[in-house]
């Protein structure tokens, strides 16, 4: 009795409530969502809305379960979990069904299991279980190689069953290592990186060449206050690059505009490189790499983009940055998507009066595009509602995740945060033309049992340690 | 220390977190509350318009016949994606089409204007009631198919085609002037169907449906707030006498020419018939564009309405006209005599038939006297107190024209042309200024030379001459169910001549119908026992070989009830030809009966369109 009071007692009962409201309003609209005059009743099992019903009522009873639990299962398990879902994941991707192109489904009777929902909470765990594990610090390149491991083990199988989404939302937990040390220049960096990789999808070789020039020139003078010798290095980088388009001219060596740009820069920091060494200046090393690393990222982009991405993942880059337009084709989703939400206007259409997505103008109405249904219905003022409600979630879980005074249960919390930013952001931003298409479901509002449970197992485990943070129980 | 950088750190992830959402306000924002493209974008996906079309308005004859009614017919609509592989023999041989005509019907269709496989496009026109019965037994067998409804044009008896016209698809050039037709739409293209188009048509409606993806229909949108009924075509009824077209339409068998008929009092005209003809059941349903081709390429023109189109000299009925003018300018009176010996010697001269001589005024209408006629136009034109040539010509084309010569009357009808009376600088300009005189016109003494009238504006002269002075602008509807008609089809035009003057007139014409045998009474064939017909013959020279033959009348004498002109191409004498049939046109009208059978057999038994042949 005893335990039970104070289960209840120190239950974070604004983070549940949240979560409670976010799951009924996902139901509302997927009832909405695939509503119709046939089939009226919100309680008809052979309905999605009828299946999400039964399984919210057992996400509620898992989530009851792991208040009830002993919390000293998770850190002592964590491996064993994350051992079991590699070989599940491995399984799957040998005996697993294949639903739209992706080998991701274990089918158990009628319905299917998506392992890698799971795969999310057992490498939160592990992660955490490894980053607070005694004397470990996030420093030097053997951590950084045990947590490239822990990470890169279940996104690589995922890679392998074609599901580039879900493998796209470990990338989320950069921002656990963050919170745990990871420099800040490297979240930086990458977050450049993204700009350089957009930048060459959509302009010339050269432009992004001169773009990473001049930052590494804007970065120079911000570290060193050298202003004359950043003029130098440029003017000395122009009379380079000018030498060599004359020369190209003259003797029809037939260079690329590309190389031109190229060349120039790659000399001087390569000179900066070897004057930086001779002179023990840290920050033109610095420097100087950075602009080498950049070059080379640059330089592969447009390989990796043709190369390893497929056909769709290129098409639907492409369209979310209007390199190509195809409404009727690649970017019918998109195009319906954002024609479903835009006709919603400032109130809505009203509940159960949407057209778009109720007469299957929106593909995946009900599971990736669930958004849909909320923006035509509800209008900007009911997508303001739930995507606040969902901020304000996740902030009050990085305030759970924060307070927590054990190392497991805090990197833990920033895990649980960090996968569900990033499933929301992204789902949202797809539906209305932020981020290229990417099938990850919306937390709490797609359809599907697998991911419904996935996200309440996530987010109960972390209630159940913020429950015994003064003590264990 | 550590603990601050890490609290930092902590705000650092809120801020991502909160920068990242603040993005996806702004933009759920933008695409929401501020670019409306989206909302219409929506409508297009799920509204769907369906046009509810009205039936047109029925046409009646002046008493109440019905000449124009509309029959249902059917348009096959298809849906390309929802159309599954069927049998396309059975689908063609229910349709009475033959398997080609199917497969170049899904052709054409799929490459219209607009076309989408996910919309409605029209693949068959036109399909019988009989035929889609049997289409609609088994249409639940072939997938992707719907229907559209219409109606089409039925005529009860094969008559007055020119007169009502026929109805036809609307072409691009309508569509882009005018905002209410879409393709696909009917129109009025000739005849009333034309004039009259914006009272038949009705007003189409619209319902508003809304479908889903696949363009299957969901159910009413909005409950049907924005849904238009279909208003149906007003109905009108004409001035036509359907008995008297019809016979008028036997009389003219196998000749080419005109009958107009209008009552002198109103401008009703009672019958309007232009031969040949053709049965206007030709110009409907799917058989239409061949019929029409087969039609337009006829080198009788049938679809010629010479009535209002076809421009004829007007020859010695002219001269009724030329009495006139000369009696009100005071260059001739009644008991002004002109001998003939054969013709007016002046100048090139102008022959003259035998006849009594000489002759008054009256006389010389009875006998049709060219040699008076040459003297009373030059008097006319020579008259000292005009003193030109110039002046006295524009006097008398003044006059001629306030007969309603050389313009519209404006009948309710599209393509009326307004004939030809020269102008002075016409002259000046065939001959040089000044070098022509009233002996170089002189043909227009008879009729001849640079006139050219219609059918119509002939009968509308003798409605003039009926009502001693004025007219009623000629029309052909009496009533529009509902609405009123032109106003200007009340107005009385009265003509130039003062309305004593033509007692004269309507005498010369009584004797030139009932003159005493012997007497050179040029139209007694025309008599009638107890109607008194007052009459005129022409003989119209023309340059397309045998002389028309022309006839124009009113009667009874006293109270008249029936104008009437008739021409005949290529005929020959206007007695021989034009007055028997005006006469029993006008026994007809006035009596229902014919006293005189054996002259209706022999017009109505001759072929004249030989002698056509023969003059070429």
């Amino acid at each position: 009795m005893q335990k039970r009071n104070n289960i209840l007692r120190n239950l974070d009962w604004a983070a549940t409530i949240l979560y409670v409201v976010l799951v009924l309003m996902g139901w509302l609209n997927i009832y909405a969502a695939v509503y119709s005059d046939e089939h009226r009743n919100i309680l008809d099992f052979s309905q999605r809305y009828g299946k999400q019903l039964v399984w919210i009522f057992f996400a509620f009873i898992m989530a009851i379960v792991i208040l009830f639990s002993n919390d000293r299962i998770y850190p002592a398990f964590a491996y064993i979990f994350y051992g079991i879902i590699l070989i599940t994941l491995i399984s799957t991707l040998l005996f697993g069904r294949v639903v739209n192109a992706s080998k991701s489904w274990i089918p158990i009777g009628s319905f299917g299991l998506q392992p890698a929902e799971f795969a999310k909470i057992a490498t939160a765990l592990a992660l955490a279980k490894l980053m607070s594990s005694y004397g470990f610090k996030l420093s030097g390149f053997w951590s950084y190689v045990k947590v490239g491991i822990v990470i890169g083990l279940p996104v690589g199988i995922i890679i392998l069953q074609n599901d580039t989404g879900s493998a796209l939302v470990f990338g989320s937990l950069v921002l656990v290592l963050y919170r745990e040390g990871l420099p800040a220049w490297i979240l930086s960096y990458l977050a450049f990186l993204v700009l350089v990789f957009i930048l060459t999808l959509v302009y010339s070789t050269s432009v992004v060449i001169a773009f990473i020039f001049a930052v590494a020139v804007i970065l120079f003078i911000l570290y060193t206050r050298q202003y004359r010798d950043a003029f130098r290095v440029s003017i000395g980088a122009l009379g380079i690059g000018l030498l060599l388009y004359i020369l190209s001219e003259f003797f029809q060596l037939k260079l690329s505009n590309g190389l031109i740009f190229l060349i120039p820069v790659l000399v001087a920091a390569i000179l900066g490189l070897l004057y930086a060494y001779k002179n023990r200046l840290k920050p033109v090393y610095v420097i100087s790499l950075f602009l080498i690393a950049t070059l080379g990222f640059s330089m592969s982009a447009d390989y990796v983009f043709e190369r390893v991405l497929d056909v769709h993942h290129q098409k639907r880059i492409n369209d979310l940055l209007g390199i190509e337009n195809d409404p009727l084709g690649w970017g019918y989703n998109v195009n319906q998507s954002k024609i479903a939400i835009g006709s919603g206007g400032l109130w809505g259409k009203g509940y159960l009066l949407g057209t778009q997505t109720k007469y299957n103008f929106v593909p995946e109405q009900s599971t990736d595009f669930i958004f849909c249904t909320v923006g035509e219905e509800w209008g900007f003022m009911g997508s303001l509602i739930v995507v606040m409600l969902i901020a304000l979630f996740l902030l009050r879980l990085l305030k759970i995740a924060e307070r927590q005074t054990e190392h497991f249960a805090r990197i833990y919390g920033y895990g649980v945060v960090s996968i569900l930013f990033l499933h929301a952001a992204v789902n949202v931003g797809m539906t209305i033309g932020l981020v290229p298409v990417i099938g990850i479901p919306l937390p709490f509002f797609s359809y599907g049992g697998s991911s419904l449970w996935a996200f309440t197992i996530l987010v109960f485990i972390l209630l159940r340690f913020d429950v015994s943070r003064y003590g264990a129980y | 220390m550590v603990l601050r950088a890490e609290s930092s750190r902590r705000v650092v992830v809120s801020v991502i977190i909160l920068l990242v959402f603040a993005a996806i306000v702004g933009k759920l924002f933008y695409i929401q509350v501020i670019d409306s493209s989206y909302k219409f974008s929506a409508a297009n996906n799920v509204l769907r318009y369906i046009t509810q079309y009205p039936a047109r308005g029925l046409i009646f004859d002046r008493h109440g016949v019905p000449l124009v009614s509309n029959k249902p017919i059917f348009d096959i609509l298809m849906v390309k994606r929802q159309v599954k592989p069927f049998d396309t023999l059975e689908f063609a041989t229910m349709l009475e089409l033959t398997v080609d005509q199917v497969r170049s019907a899904f052709k054409q269709a799929t490459k219209q204007k607009g076309y989408s496989p996910r919309k409605a496009v029209v693949l068959l026109k036109q399909i019988s009631a009989e035929n889609f019965a049997r289409f609609q037994e088994v249409m639940y067998k072939y997938q992707g198919f719907e229907i559209q409804p219409r109606t089409v044009r039925s005529y009860n008896s094969p008559i007055a085609a020119h007169l009502l016209g026929y109805v036809g698809e609307v072409d691009e050039r309508h569509i882009k002037n005018n905002p209410y037709y879409q393709q696909g739409d009917y129109i009025g293209i000739s005849g009333i169907e034309r004039s009259y188009e914006h009272v038949l048509r009705g007003k189409k409606g619209v319902k508003i449906f809304m479908v889903d993806v696949h363009n299957r229909i969901k159910g009413s949108y909005d409950q049907g707030k924005f849904d238009t009924m279909a208003v149906p075509g007003k109905n009108i009824t004409t001035t036509i006498d359907a008995n008297l077209q019809e016979y008028g339409e036997r009389l003219m068998q196998n000749k080419i020419g005109s009958i107009v008929a209008i009552e002198p009092k109103t401008g009703e005209v009672l019958a309007m018939i232009s031969s040949p003809t053709y049965d206007p059941n030709l110009l409907v349903g799917r058989q239409r564009a061949a019929n029409f081709r087969a039609l337009k390429q006829d080198s009788l023109k049938p679809i010629f309405n010479r009535s209002i189109m076809a421009l004829y000299p007007p020859g010695s009925t002219f001269k009724v006209v030329n009495a006139l003018i000369g009696l009100q300018e005071g260059v001739v009176t009644p008991e002004t005599r002109y001998a003939c010996h054969g013709g007016y010697t002046v100048g090139r001269g102008v022959a003259c038939h035998s006849h009594p001589s000489p002759t008054n005024l009256i006389q010389s209408i009875q006998v049709s006297c060219n040699t008076y006629y040459c003297h009373v136009f030059r008097n006319i034109i020579d008259k000292k107190e005009f003193g030109s040539v110039e002046n006295g010509f524009s006097a008398w084309k003044r006059h001629v024209e306030s007969f309603g010569f050389g313009n519209k009357l404006n009948i309710d009808l599209p393509h009326e042309l307004k004939g030809i009376v020269p102008s002075v600088s016409f002259y000046d300009k065939y001959y040089r200024k000044g070098g022509w005189s009233s002996l170089t016109i002189i043909s227009l003494a008879i009729g001849q030379g640079e006139l050219s009238v219609t059918p119509l504006q002939m009968a509308n002269l003798a409605a003039t001459i009926a009502n001693k002075g004025y007219y009623i602008a000629p029309h052909v509807v009496k009533s529009i169910e509902g609405d009123t008609i032109n106003s200007v089809f009340r107005e009385k035009h009265i003509t130039s001549i003062d309305s004593k003057y033509f007692d004269y007139i309507i005498e010369g014409m009584d004797l030139a119908v009932n003159g005493d045998p012997g007497s050179g009474s040029t139209a007694r064939i025309a008599a009638l026992p107890d109607i008194r017909i007052c009459g005129k013959t022409g003989t119209a020279q023309n340059p397309h070989g045998k002389d028309h033959s022309v006839f124009f009348a009113f009667a009874p004498k006293d109270d008249p009830k029936i104008a009437i002109s008739v021409y005949v191409e290529n005929a020959g004498f206007g007695a021989t030809w034009a007055a028997p049939i005006a006469s029993l046109m006008i026994e007809k009208y006035l009596k229902n009966t014919i006293s005189k059978p054996w002259l209706e057999k022999y017009i109505m038994d001759a072929n004249l369109l030989d002698r056509r042949a023969k003059a070429k």
